[in-house]
């Protein structure tokens, strides 16, 4: 088992695993997205109260969920790496920034074309808004603080040392909606057991959550390639691997 | 132990003094920063008296973080940083008494000075306990965020840019809280929760940051 675990954590293999992982991550996420959008675009009922405006939540909900959860990843394999000194580790933390960075922005533009005709307003300073809008400076603090050291073995460390300092603000966001009474709804799908949102609006959400987090994966895997690639540029397995696929090396 | 911290600390305290500009400076930009808003908002004392709290935080909270990007730059130069990571002593307990020795240089002085701001906000007599107060509970959670921050961009040239941007987030939290006491200080109300949790915050801080500084310190030495 631990020989499993050493091998995986050494670059070449890991990169060749993650390369045979990525379409396999990426063409279900694009069918899943395929039904996922269409069963809450088309397929689902329009809201009572709100119409078919609610029907962002399909894209809002998971890349707000998503933008915590690429965080947690990049704090949790940050400590990993501080911890027992893993390469591979600081270079899944450093593909998550961007992606997770992404995932934040997304969740910022989509709640506030939401909240333009729901709420009368694209924006309110409200607890669960400003911590997302937090998150997402605390990506790009990690990722300047990359560009600023330009020794990749000491970026890694200082990086990981800020998002393990960081992972505060996740909980601040999650318990927003509950801790202080923000105009931002409670979570639609805290308790699976009763959901308080119907079923056929329902299965679509899930299928879209489950959607973007292959697809999370999917660029996590590319990102974690080119972070492989970029440390190991010297290494002789990168020369032969250039060498065989025709690119000049 | 305890000796050593206090050696640090008694050693950052008399580099302070003799180095008194940069122990004034972030004095004069937190009063510059407050005098910024009258000039900016207008003289209408209603809505200096409301705004009053809040600009009171925001420049306290620019002040510290003007005077973290001297926390450890000198000595990161001259080597003594590295004579403390050297040292038998716990580095985390030496820094902390860095990180000590800064808010009794910077932090105090602000709350010291907060009582003369908030009469020129025109806010009541009354409110100075309750603003001193929640000033007293939430700088020291600014200088130990801070001295995190601060370690993280001790070695860089261009430092003080990376620095808002890592520190400001982390210290939002502070903000809200800070200036909402303050707040309801102003308007005669009893801050007795958000000093609570204040106090928490920087309770959470000082047992927490002084590793993640150590850590920081660590790497910038690498």
């Amino acid at each position: 088992m631990w020989n499993w675990f050493y091998k995986l954590a050494s670059p070449p293999h890991f990169y060749r695993t993650a390369t045979v992982l990525e379409p396999w991550l990426f063409w279900p996420a694009l069918v899943l997205l395929a039904i996922g959008l269409y069963g809450g675009l088309v397929m689902a009922p329009a809201d009572y109260v709100q119409g078919d405006g609610y029907r962002i939540i399909y894209v809002h909900v998971p890349s707000s969920y998503l933008s915590m959860f690429t965080y947690v990843t990049m704090a949790v394999t940050s400590a990993i790496g501080l911890i027992w000194r893993m390469k591979l580790a600081f270079c899944v933390a450093a593909a998550c920034a961007p992606i997770g960075a992404a995932f934040t922005f997304m969740s910022l533009t989509t709640g506030a074309i939401w909240g333009q005709p729901m709420w009368g307003t694209w924006w309110v300073w409200d607890p669960r808004l400003t911590s997302q809008l937090i998150l997402f400076f605390l990506y790009l603090g990690y990722m300047f603080l990359r560009q600023a050291l330009a020794e990749t073995r000491q970026a890694d460390r200082a990086s990981g040392v800020l998002a393990v300092v960081g992972v505060v603000n996740i909980p601040i966001i999650h318990f927003s909606v509950e801790w202080w009474n923000s105009l931002h709804q409670p979570a639609s799908l805290s308790k699976l057991e009763t959901p308080a949102i119907a079923g056929d609006m329902l299965w679509p959400l899930l299928v879209m959550i489950l959607a973007y987090q292959l697809l999370m994966l999917a660029l996590l895997m590319t990102g974690i390639r080119a972070q492989v690639l970029e440390r190991e540029k010297n290494a002789r397995w990168v020369g032969e691997l250039l060498d065989t696929t025709g690119h000049e090396a | 132990m305890i000796r050593a911290f206090f050696m640090v600390m008694r050693r950052e305290l008399t580099v302070a003094v003799r180095r008194w500009s940069d122990l004034v400076m972030p004095l004069v930009f937190f009063i510059i920063v407050c005098t910024l808003f009258p000039l900016a908002v207008g003289q209408d004392i209603e809505i200096l008296n409301d705004i009053g709290p809040g600009a009171i935080w925001v420049a306290a909270l620019l002040a510290t973080l003007l005077s973290l990007n001297t926390l450890f730059r000198d000595d990161f130069e001259d080597g003594s940083l590295e004579q403390l990571v050297l040292d038998k002593e716990p580095l985390t307990f030496l820094l902390l008494a860095k990180t000590v020795a800064h808010w009794l240089v910077t932090g105090l002085p602000l709350v010291v000075l907060s009582p003369v701001l908030v009469l020129a906000f025109g806010m009541p007599v009354t409110a100075i306990p309750g603003v001193v107060l929640t000033l007293l509970a939430g700088t020291p959670a600014l200088s130990l965020l801070g001295s995190v921050g601060a370690a993280l961009t001790a070695g860089l040239r261009q430092a003080s840019g990376l620095l808002a941007l890592l520190l400001l987030p982390l210290t939002i939290p502070v903000l809200i809280f800070g200036a909402r006491a303050a707040d309801m200080a102003a308007s005669g109300e009893s801050i007795v929760g958000p000093l609570y949790m204040l106090g928490g915050i920087s309770m959470l801080a000082l047992t927490l940051t002084p590793f993640a500084t150590a850590a920081a310190v660590r790497v910038s030495l690498d």
